[in-house]
């Protein structure tokens, strides 16, 4: 018991200390050393800087190569976190997140956290070119020519059932929490199809693999830069051409996506006080081929993310060099 | 004569929903099965009375569920009493505050309980200095006074142990000893032996003689064990269903049941050993000589026995020197075949009642 | 849980030939009009799922406000942020604490804390478990966990005990308080995550909150159940000398209660260790973001080595407070011993901290996670025809038939169907109960993904315990089998919930079967066992009378064992259902749709927040009407006395 009256005492005591008008969001300094503590330090000394890590290899491959350079070149420790897309915003709002790497669009989440809460701020390109779309391994396209005009794609849903379907075609998602408008795309089109999640990254690329390998039917979401496109050829289903707003209303979208520029965005906290750390940020651009690199040591070379990093870091001095800090 | 000790009239205890209510009203008069099935309440005290003088061994009993616990409870508002007066030392303890009754019960007034209620966390000084270190008494003052007390009760050398390592006669000691502890005025017993077996219970018995010998308390000694009431008690009180049906000497007790419940009660005591000559003498009949030895009316019967043996006159019974009557061999032989029947543990040097 | 009653209990469902007509005439009328109404009815009155219910959109809205609110509104400045902060300060202090010790100054910490609650034995068990998290090569997110853990049940316990302490005292806060504490344990995990996030947003704060409330109703009941044990005459002496309310509670009521209440604290810790790995979905360290990485990269070592790690903690913290709740008084000398073994460990470790590198040693860690996937992959390609086989069989033969069953049945019909076998199974109340929820599903615009949801209970709930049972019975029938049994069921009951999606992943891909397998190796250890102590429980003697008059094995089993171990037997099935649907619910992250799906959808996409909290709420009403259809369990009613409370 007299460790409880301790502890809450010790609680109380914290509270009121801090309890002289309130206390927002952004206070959370306990939680958020962060990166202002390195704001003129040199490459020896550095703070943390907290990178959200979301979940597919590609912005995996760019963070690894990112935080390799942070750590060993500018002396900052990078702590990593896991989380998914819309999430990792709020870690820019609650101190958890300094930097997310590869940002998809997401021109509502920009719309709130940087025009309307100030509390994060646009770090410029990542050089990658961002495709979103629905794809067929090449047989079906060879067996099935017109199948890649997605106004065919009723014609052929029996190929796609699956016991996950519940009698219609099989239109495989990844992550629920990955950028998607297939379920309005679905309904919208008027197409006898069902969107089942297969959960994650590996297991659209395991099923594309399979489909590929076992000649099995398969519809997937699927995106590049992506490294699996240089191993199994898959093709692109023609959805009705992306034209400029056509997915405002998320419910009513019924074009295809829009070519992505794929972005850095960081909190507003380190913009201002990340110092070297966040101009490294900015300055980081590459091509989806470096991406890919990375992402394929990473994945079917059997190399940790810092491993593949310190090989692309060792074979690209040049490039690196120009992102680093004067 | 003093104040009493202890003063009780008209002590209710009713439990269960809106007991307050049964009280003057006629379901107070019901007996107590019937208030249950009426009223869904107990009626586990009724309308009790009595005093106890300082000093006094002042015994209740009564069969199980009679409400002899809940009425000694109520005596430190243990158990919240529903009507009545009570009065301690001339205190009106109803009258008392929270601060106040906890003051009667850190000083003045303690208890021991049947199951003893020992704390099994602690050694057993710390045990019997309980009291004391609940009024803030400090540590080495309440190990010397624990130490002191358990010689009293004979428990030198356990004073580390943990209840547990002791018997149940031993963990009564220390029930005991954690009563007197605190030095109270009047100490109250639950039934305190009726969990030990029947020797340890003899030598318990002794010991609360011989405490109330040396210390002189007060007490207030609850049984249903009629052979343990009629050695410790000065005055008993018979307590059925709630009510007290009689409170008397043990002597009046068997000599003069108040009613067929307290004649059940006592018809197997032997009663050549409780009664006195008083309660046989008879007139002198015409013609009967009255020349026979001379006895004090307040001899036990069985304590007469040799005389009337000796010398085939009748027994003159004589009280402050006048004569009240006489007793022949016929009489003592008459008294004594009744109690004839199993005789209570009591070895027969040691007659119960006062010598 | 082992009530079997002396006299047997009446079977429910007497495999004896049926001598009475009523006895079946019942069930059997209820089931064929049922079937009457659902062929009449079928397709008519049923709730397609929408996902643009008004429900949902007030929702969004409502976290819209608190989404601009949150820096101006007095609740969240002066009260949420607070408690948002508190709750971060505290994981802060006790992580840098934890890593200050550095790893030598932790495990010889432990090993310390060890000696003083068990002895030499304890300490081993904690030296070995730190050290082999460690040479899992997972030390320092183990550390991160750890914190969480400890943060979360610290404050379960600040807030459970004295809460537990009230309701022991008071009949009426636990009248209040039991029922709230029932749905709270029945809640699935997840559906506690979103509210979370609304309120103190994400991050290590949030999950510590998140955790906090999830550990604590075993802290108030079992503080509770201990204090009302405490022996009334003990109290009452205290009262007898004076004591006041304060001093009898602190030196009587919670010392005499405080190795139960010690057992409360191992089951807070149990759960909180339960929920730790799910709360790296909103951004807490530790072990789970390294499970979470694997599940997105279907890599089954990288996914178990970290359910390993937790396991380890778990033994430890489990066999720590276990020995501390056994603890008895002891002299003077056996107390030198301890505290002196205690100091001695630690001392021992804190000095080496300085001496040993910052980071567990690289070379004492042994790589697991290569041979592990090694073979995984040949399972996977050598067993492809039978797993697919397998996967293709319940999926056609019996989930998408119950589904389409479900959810072409008018909403009323089920509704119904559910009252009166729930009257029938528990009672009245419980009948009410299961019905109201239900319609609450319906009224939150979750009908049919309710429905899909309670497919997958349902079938995994079958599997679960027909396995449970038999595995229970043959545990109970042979020593040497119980033997084998015990420690693989014990790691398996530890192991955190996300450990099993992917190994059932690597065998069936994703889908609804994966949730159902995984929600099988979850639950099933828990319905084992119960269904062994039940069968355990059934007295000697009686058994022996059985043997003596002719009874072979089976009708032994059959005609004893069985019925008198009734309680165990439902409570086995309670918890067994109860489980399959926290597990069949994270079973969204490897595609199995639904309301599981509802809810990550719902903190991982803006629009679908809505739907996501009406999901967890849909969740836990589910939940609360599988629990009370089979409340007879809990020996919260038996078949012989009325329902009591
Ligand atoms: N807390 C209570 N609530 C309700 N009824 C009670 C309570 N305590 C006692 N009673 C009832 O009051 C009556 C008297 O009980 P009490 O314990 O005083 O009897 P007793 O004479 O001490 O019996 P015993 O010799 O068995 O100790 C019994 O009928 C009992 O059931
Ligand atoms: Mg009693």
């Amino acid at each position: 018991m007299r460790k409880f009256r301790l502890i809450a005492g010790v609680l109380v005591l914290g509270l009121s200390l801090a309890a002289c008008g309130g206390a927002k969001v952004e206070d959370d300094s306990a939680a958020a050393p962060s990166a202002s503590a390195a704001g003129a330090a040199g490459a020896s000394a550095g703070g943390t800087v907290k990178m959200a890590i979301n979940g597919w290899v590609g912005y995996e491959a760019s963070a690894a190569v990112l935080s390799y350079l942070l750590e060993k070149e500018l002396g900052y420790k990078v702590e990593k976190v896991t989380l998914a897309e819309e999430p990792s915003w709020q870690g820019l709002e609650s101190g958890d997140v300094d930097v997310i790497v590869e940002n998809w669009g997401h021109e509502d989440l920009k719309k709130k956290y940087i025009e309307e809460k100030n509390v994060a701020v646009e770090a410029g390109s990542t050089g990658n070119k961002g495709v979103i779309g629905w794809y067929v391994p090449e047989w079906m396209v060879q067996k099935y020519p017109d199948i890649t005009d997605y106004k065919n794609l009723n014609k052929y849903a029996d190929l796609f059932k699956t016991s996950e379907s519940g009698g219609k075609g099989q239109m495989l998602d990844g992550d629920p929490s990955f950028v998607t408008n297939d379920e309005a795309l679905v309904k919208n089109l008027k197409l006898n199809y069902k969107v089942v999640y297969a959960g994650s990254e590996a297991a659209l690329i395991k099923a594309a693999k399979q489909a590929t390998d076992q000649k099995k039917p398969l519809l997937m979401y699927f995106y590049e830069p992506q490294w699996l496109f240089n191993q199994v050829k898959l093709v692109k289903v023609n959805l009705p051409a992306y034209t400029e707003g056509c997915d405002a209303d998320p419910k009513k979208v019924a074009c295809d996506y829009p070519p992505y520029d794929l972005d850095k965005i960081v909190s507003k906290k380190f913009a201002d006080t990340g110092g070297k750390a966040f101009e490294l940020v900015k300055a980081f651009q590459w091509t989806n081929d470096d991406q890919n690199a990375v992402a394929d040591d990473i994945t079917n070379n059997g190399m940790s993310a810092e491993d593949a990093a310190k090989k692309w870091v060792e074979a690209n001095p040049a490039k690196w060099q120009a992102w680093m800090p004067k | 004569m003093g104040t009493a000790a202890i003063e009780v009239r008209g002590l209710w205890k009713i439990f269960g929903p809106k007991a307050d209510r049964i009280i003057g009203s006629p379901d107070a008069d019901l007996e107590p099965a019937e208030l249950r099935a009426k009223t869904g309440c107990t009626a586990a005290v009724r309308d009790v009375g009595f005093e106890v003088r300082p000093g006094e061994v002042f015994v209740v009993m009564g069969l199980s569920g009679s409400g002899k616990s809940t009425l000694v409870r109520c005596l430190t508002r243990l158990i919240e009493p529903t009507a009545g007066e009570l009065r301690i030392d001339g205190q009106d303890v109803r009258a008392m505050s929270a601060k106040q009754l906890r003051e009667l019960r850190r000083h003045r007034v303690s208890m021991v309980f049947q199951h003893f209620g020992l704390l099994p966390h602690r050694r057993v000084v710390d045990n019997v200095g309980y009291g004391l270190e609940i009024q803030g008494v400090g540590r080495s003052e309440r190990n010397e006074k624990a130490r002191r007390i358990l010689s009293l009760v004979g428990l030198e050398g356990h004073e580390e142990s943990y209840p547990e390592q002791l018997s149940g006669g031993m963990q009564q000691r220390v029930g005991l000893a954690r009563a007197l502890a605190v030095d109270p005025e009047v100490l109250l017993f639950d039934e305190p032996f009726s969990a030990l077996d029947p020797l340890i219970r003899r030598d318990m018995q002794a010991e609360v003689i011989r405490l109330h010998r040396e210390v002189g308390k007060t007490m207030v000694f609850i049984t249903h064990d009629l052979s343990e009431a009629l050695k410790l008690g000065e005055r008993i009180a018979i307590m059925r269903a709630g009510a007290i049906v009689q409170v008397g000497t043990p002597e009046e007790l068997v000599g003069a049941p108040a009613d067929d419940y307290v004649a059940d009660f006592v018809r197997d005591v032997p009663r050549a050993q409780v009664l006195s000559l008083r309660w046989i003498c008879r007139a002198p009949e015409p013609g009967e000589p009255l020349d026979g030895p001379e006895l004090p009316a307040d001899t036990v019967i069985h304590d007469a026995v040799p005389y009337a043996m000796a010398s085939d006159r009748p027994i003159r019974v004589v009280a402050d020197g006048e004569l009240v009557g006489v007793v022949s061999r016929v009489d003592i032989l008459g008294a004594v075949r009744p109690g004839d029947g199993p005789l209570v543990g009591a070895a027969p040097a040691g007659a119960p009642g006062e010598a | 849980m082992v009530s079997a009653p002396v006299q047997a209990a009446p079977p429910v469902r007497a495999p004896a030939p049926v001598r009475r007509l009523p006895r079946w005439v019942a069930p059997v009328a209820g089931v064929v009009a049922v079937v009457a109404l659902y062929v009449a009815f079928r397709g008519r009155a049923v709730l397609p799922h929408d996902d643009d219910a008004t429900l949902f959109h007030w929702l969004n809205d409502a976290r819209d406000w608190v989404d601009a609110n949150r820096n101006s509104s007095p609740i969240f400045i002066y009260v949420v942020n607070y408690i948002r902060l508190g709750a971060a300060e505290l994981f802060t202090l006790i992580q840098s604490a934890l890593t200050a010790l550095g790893w030598p100054g932790l495990v010889g910490l432990a090993a310390g804390l060890g000696w003083l609650a068990g002895g030499w034995r304890i300490a081993l068990v904690s030296l070995a478990g730190f050290a082999g998290v460690g040479v899992l090569g997972f030390w320092e997110a183990s550390v991160e966990t750890l914190a969480l853990t400890l943060s979360a049940v610290l404050l379960s316990l600040l807030f459970g005990i004295p809460l537990g302490v009230w309701a022991g005292r008071s009949p009426r806060v636990r009248r209040i308080v039991t029922p709230v504490l029932d749905v709270m344990q029945i809640m699935p995990t997840f559906s506690y995550l979103s509210p979370m996030v609304l309120l103190f947003l994400i991050g290590p704060a949030s999950a510590t909150i998140a955790t906090m409330i999830y550990a604590m109703p075993p802290a108030i009941r079992i503080t509770s159940l201990a204090i009302q044990r405490v022996p009334a005459v003990t109290v009452e002496a205290s009262e007898s000398l004076g004591a006041t309310g304060g001093q009898t509670l602190r030196k009587v009521r919670l010392p005499l209660a405080l190795n139960t209440i010690m057992l409360g604290v191992n089951q807070t810790i149990a759960a909180a260790l339960a929920m730790v790995p799910l709360t790296a979905l909103i951004a807490a360290p530790g072990l789970g973001e390294d499970l979470i990485r694997a599940l997105a990269r279907v890599n089954v070592g990288a996914a178990l080595v970290p359910g390993v790690a937790i396991v380890l903690l778990a033994i430890v913290l489990d066999r720590v407070t276990r020995a501390a709740a056994q603890r008895r008084g002891g002299g003077n000398r056996a107390r030198a011993v301890r505290w002196g073994g205690f100091a001695v460990l630690t001392a021992a470790g804190i000095a080496l901290t300085p001496v040993m590198a910052q980071e567990f040693p690289e070379q004492w860690q042994v790589q697991i996670v290569r041979p592990i996937n090694d073979v995984v992959d040949w399972i996977e390609t050598h067993w492809y025809v039978f797993t697919g086989f397998l996967n293709d069989t319940v999926a056609y033969g019996l989930l998408n038939p119950l589904q389409n069953v479900l959810t072409s049945a008018p909403w009323w019909l089920i509704t119904a169907a559910v009252l009166v076998f729930a009257w029938r199974l528990s009672g009245p109340a419980a009948g009410l109960v299961a019905a109201g929820c239900l319609l609450g599903v319906a009224a939150l615009g979750l009908w049919a993904h309710s429905m899909e949801t309670l497919t997958m209970v349902l079938v995994g709930s079958l599997i679960t315990i027909a396995a449970g049972l038999a595995l229970g019975v043959a545990a109970a029938r042979s020593r040497w089998f119980a033997a084998v049994l015990r420690p693989l069921l014990d790691a398996a009951q530890t192991m955190p919930s996300f450990s099993y999606l992917l190994p059932a992943v690597a065998l069936f891909g994703n889908g609804r079967f994966t949730a159902i397998m995984a929600s099988f190796i979850y639950a099933v250890p828990v319905v084992a066992r119960l269904v062994e102590d039940g069968l355990r429980a059934v007295p000697g003697t009686v058994m022996e009378a059985a043997r003596s008059a002719g009874s072979t094995d089976r009708q032994l089993l059959w005609k004893v064992q069985l019925p008198m171990a009734r309680g165990s037997l439902l409570l086995a099935a309670n918890q067994g259902i109860v489980m399959t649907l926290a597990m069949v619910v994270i079973g969204a992250l490897v595609g199995a749709g639904a309301l599981g799906y509802d809810v990550v959808a719902g903190f991982a996409q803006q629009e679908d927040y809505g739907k996501g909290l009406a999901a967890g709420v849909a969740l836990v009403l589910l939940g609360v009407m599988l629990d009370r259809i089979t409340q007879g369990a809990n020996g919260r009613r038996s078949p012989h006395k009325k329902r009591n409370a």
